[in-house]
């Protein structure tokens, strides 16, 4: 699925991962924690890979591989320093901050790879199928 | 996302309905911090939240904390399942007031 950097675009996002982890036989929890896994990441990608510049684009790739499935986010905007990424203190109570956790709390794995020639970033997460 | 606004005595009732996704927190934020920024204990009714994400989390967040330097009252009420998740997923679930009724919030003073 290819779609735009916009925040009306992760309706459709979230409907087609939705789709996808039903498919092949996610539980409930299973397919809301997917979810919201990638549609934080895509909300990453809009707010802070492309700074809310609607016009970029991201690409959402998803596998089937025995028993997970493999999402891979790639994105055209500047490459993101992964080192500035880190989930905020729970106890510090504060508006925003919180996409990270909660991506690392839905998903198995998730790590940034190196991206295909002319690509910005790739995220790529791991859900087993449960 | 939608939302229904009530007025009962000396209490605001918000009512969230559908998806809170980056798209439609930021109405939600304004609507939450308009009616905080009037002084009157704010009720959010979730039980008609879908989905919530972490940018509409934020928007409660803000709103809640509006409310607490401003000496209001800021609960939330009829939290669905959804919304629970995400709630208990942050933590946030022992720090906003979390009530099973409009009713039991009014009655415990938020």
């Amino acid at each position: 699925m290819r779609t735009a950097s916009r925040p009306d675009s992760l309706r459709l996002v979230r409907a087609m991962v939705k789709e996808a982890a039903e498919t092949v036989g996610c539980g409930d929890e299973c397919v809301n924690q997917l979810v919201m896994a990638v549609d934080e990441a895509c909300q990453n990608i809009i707010r802070h890979a492309y700074g809310g510049d609607p016009n970029g684009e991201i690409i959402v790739d998803i596998r089937h591989q025995n028993d997970s499935l493999a999402i891979h986010l790639l994105d055209y905007a500047a490459p993101v320093d992964v080192r500035k990424i880190k989930p905020r203190q729970l106890d510090d109570v504060k508006p925003g901050g919180l996409g990270t956790h909660f991506i690392q709390e839905c998903v198995d794995e998730c790590a940034f790879l190196e991206p295909p020639d002319g690509a910005g970033n790739c995220l790529r997460l791991v859900k087993k199928i449960t | 996302m939608g939302y229904e606004i009530r007025e009962e005595d000396s209490s605001t009732i918000i009512v969230l309905s559908g998806e809170v996704d980056l798209e439609s927190s930021p109405q939600v934020r304004s609507v939450l911090l308009e009616h905080v920024g009037k002084k009157r204990a704010v009720l959010v009714d979730m039980s008609a939240i879908s989905y919530i994400d972490s940018s509409g989390i934020a928007s409660l967040v803000e709103a809640y904390q509006s409310a607490r330097r401003g000496g209001t009252m800021f609960a939330l009420v009829a939290v669905s399942d959804a919304a629970r998740r995400v709630l208990e997923l942050a933590r946030l679930d022992q720090v906003f007031s979390i009530h099973e009724s409009v009713t039991e919030a009014l009655a415990d003073g938020g």
